[in-house]
């Protein structure tokens, strides 16, 4: 009975595992293909990748996609941090509430919807300025950092609220002036959160399309609109090799942190269980 | 003994969304003094402490140190350190990083720091521990870490914060006897808030008792035990009998339906009065010797002594003998002149140092139709 539950759970996870990773492992494989046939493995093959590389317009997109990835999430991040830190430590109830509300709109608003708008927006503004083809860089900087924010906040709210608040008053009462002791107690007891914020405002900007669309002008185009604009026509080959290498940077950033947190766990277990060994020490020495 | 002052609350008063913390109160604290604030869970003792650390501004009043106005002036640069309930050590900084914080904030030569860290160390026995992580000590080490931190700074004044509230209970015995001592061997003034009765009466100079955000009485710890000012002291600080009595004339006061010698004076001919009488005090003795008769309706064994419950006209007294008496036993007792203290009425009278409410009889008292006297009647009737 027990072996046959154990036989079902086994096929079940291989099902799930397939029908998880199949697509990649296609994408993979059909990037090493000496041909350009979606359908027919011609050989194996670095053509691709070479040819992806040759790709002038594409090689900038990807540049671009990683300055816009790193100038927003640094930006998102310091904001999202301080707005975190003062909505933690305000009183009014009513105020704090409102103030959630508020930062939970980008989040749960359609994508779509924030394009539109935010498109809206900007030209409108625009407008207003007399600057003509005001869509590029900076529209889509603002945009990103927008919808990043809420995301940084949520990873640093639960940091500050488990973090002891008595450490910081602790610092000023040896010396510290707030803004010191911001910087050398509550910044590094937060560092996880601010850290997971920011690797998510980092991702979330790589491969946002939908909002990006709609902000970005011909001067300032990203990966995700490239491919996009390039689907039109036909996709080739080389867009497989380019996704398989974000996959890839992809997993092996995975892969890291997760040792990393591990390890940290680990230690950390090793410091209780010292601690423990001390506390038993006292109470026999009585 | 009559040093300096140097930290005064001046009519400090203190309110939370209208609620009153500290109502108008006055405190001296002198140089080199080891003084507790004493008082249950929101009596306003750590506010009290807040407003001398500068973490809370009082809403009216003048904190002085030596003379100086201190309102306004925030807490880092205030020559006072605070210990921390939970201790509030840094957890991303080791031992030795944890003592040398403040020294590195007043930007100390780091070869100095290393010299004054090691001393600290030394001085709360914890020599050697200087790369261990915080969450590798136990309660009573990361402790040890949190004086050594606060000691480090050479503060004037050393306010601590329930700070063994967190330990075992023989742990806590321990150090509060090297607390004390490092007390007595630095010179500091430690003002240290607790709201366990027996620390206070063991460790310190002077207590302050408080209650309701007043403070209630401040004296030494003989002083606040043997004397204290009003029912609510006489009950918080260990187990009082506490009776309704009028003073008749000086050194006379009635009470049970007699009049006792007592030595209290200057109180108004027939003025009522509390009277306070130790459980401790109270001599068992034969029913014909006896100056009041009772019958015992509970006894327990703590050990040194037992705690029997007696009841006399109505009125439970608590008395500890060292002899065994016996439930439904009737017993006489016996009070000396210098036992008996007379307190003045105040807002706490009647409310304490009854023990009717006593232990197995807790379930009566809730009732308000039920008179404690008759159904102790009807259960001996009962048994008989």
């Amino acid at each position: 009975m027990k072996k046959r539950v154990g036989a079902l759970s086994w096929l079940y996870l291989i099902c799930f595992m397939l029908l998880l990773y199949a697509p990649i492992m296609v994408l993979i494989i059909f990037s090493f293909n000496a041909t350009n046939s979606t359908s027919v493995f011609g050989g194996f093959s670095l053509y691709w990748y070479r040819e992806l590389f040759r790709d002038a317009a594409t090689i900038t997109a990807f540049k671009n996609t990683v300055i816009l990835a790193v100038v927003s999430s640094i930006v998102s991040t310091v904001l999202g941090t301080v707005s975190a830190v003062g909505y933690h430590y305000s009183r009014t109830r009513w105020y704090k509430r409102a103030l959630m509300t508020t930062t939970n709109i980008p989040m749960m608003n359609p994508d779509i919807v924030t394009g539109i708008s935010m498109m809206l927006l900007f030209v409108f503004v625009g407008t207003l300025l007399h600057v003509t083809g005001v869509l590029g860089f900076t529209t889509m900087l603002i945009a990103h950092i927008t919808f990043q924010l809420p995301y940084v906040i949520l990873n640093v709210l639960p940091r500050l609220s488990a973090m002891d608040p008595y450490l910081t008053e602790a610092a000023m009462d040896l010396g510290c002036t707030p803004v010191g002791a911001f910087f050398k107690i509550t910044l590094p007891e937060i560092r996880s959160g601010v850290l997971a914020g920011l690797i998510m405002a980092f991702t979330l900007s790589l491969d946002d399309f939908v909002i990006s669309y709609f902000v970005s002008g011909p001067t300032f185009q990203t990966l995700p609109i490239r491919i996009y604009s390039m689907t039109k026509k036909r996709v080739t080959p080389d867009m497989y090799a380019l996704s398989a290498i974000i996959f890839v940077v992809m997993l092996i950033l995975l892969i890291v942190i997760n040792v990393m947190e591990d390890r940290e766990i680990g230690d950390y277990r090793e410091r209780r269980r010292e601690a423990r060994r001390a506390r038993e020490q006292e109470v026999a020495v009585e | 003994m009559n040093k300096d002052v140097i930290i005064t609350l001046n009519d400090i008063s203190v309110a939370f969304d209208g609620e009153t913390v500290l109502n108008h109160l006055n405190l001296d604290i002198r140089d080199g003094e080891f003084v507790t604030i004493l008082g249950p869970s929101g009596c306003g003792k750590t506010t009290t402490l807040r407003i001398i650390a500068g973490f809370q501004e009082p809403d009216s009043g003048d904190v002085l140190f030596g003379t100086k106005v201190m309102n306004g002036v925030p807490a880092h640069n205030r020559p006072v350190n605070t210990i921390f309930q939970r201790y509030a050590l840094f957890p991303h900084l080791n031992v030795y990083d944890n003592v040398a914080f403040g020294l590195r904030v007043r930007k100390v030569k780091e070869d100095q720091i290393k010299e004054k860290v090691e001393e600290m160390l030394r001085l709360v026995d914890l020599k050697g521990f200087n790369r261990r992580s915080i969450d590798s000590l136990s309660g009573g080490q990361q402790q040890r870490v949190a004086i050594a931190r606060a000691l480090a700074v050479d503060p004037q004044v050393l306010l601590l914060d329930e700070p063994l509230g967190a330990l075992d209970l023989k742990l806590r015995k321990d150090m509060q006897k090297e607390l004390k001592d490092i007390q007595q061997r630095l010179g500091i003034t430690f003002i240290y808030v607790t709201h366990d009765q027996e620390e206070a009466l063991s460790m310190s100079d002077k207590v302050v008792v408080m209650d309701k955000g007043e403070i209630q009485q401040i004296g030494t710890p003989t002083d606040i035990y043997n004397e204290p000012s009003n029912a609510f002291v006489a009950d918080f600080i260990g187990e009082s009998n506490i009776l309704d009595g009028i003073m008749l004339e000086d050194y006379k006061v009635r009470f049970s339906g007699r009049v006792f010698d007592c030595v209290d004076k200057g109180f108004e001919p027939n003025e009522p009065v509390d009277v306070v009488i130790r459980p401790e005090d109270v001599d068992v003795c034969p029913v014909n010797e006896g100056m009041l008769t009772g019958t015992v309706t509970s006894v327990t064994f703590k050990g040194v002594h037992y705690e029997i419950i007696v009841d006399i006209r109505g009125f439970k007294w608590m008395i500890q003998s060292t002899d065994i008496q016996y439930e439904g036993e009737r017993i006489g007792i016996h009070i000396k002149p210098d036992e008996i203290h007379i307190m003045k009425k105040s807002c706490y009278s009647g409310l304490y140092g009854d023990y009717s409410s006593f232990s197995d009889e807790m379930d009566y008292i809730d009732d308000p139709d039920v008179d404690i006297s008759d159904i102790n009647d009807i259960t001996e009737l009962s048994d008989e």
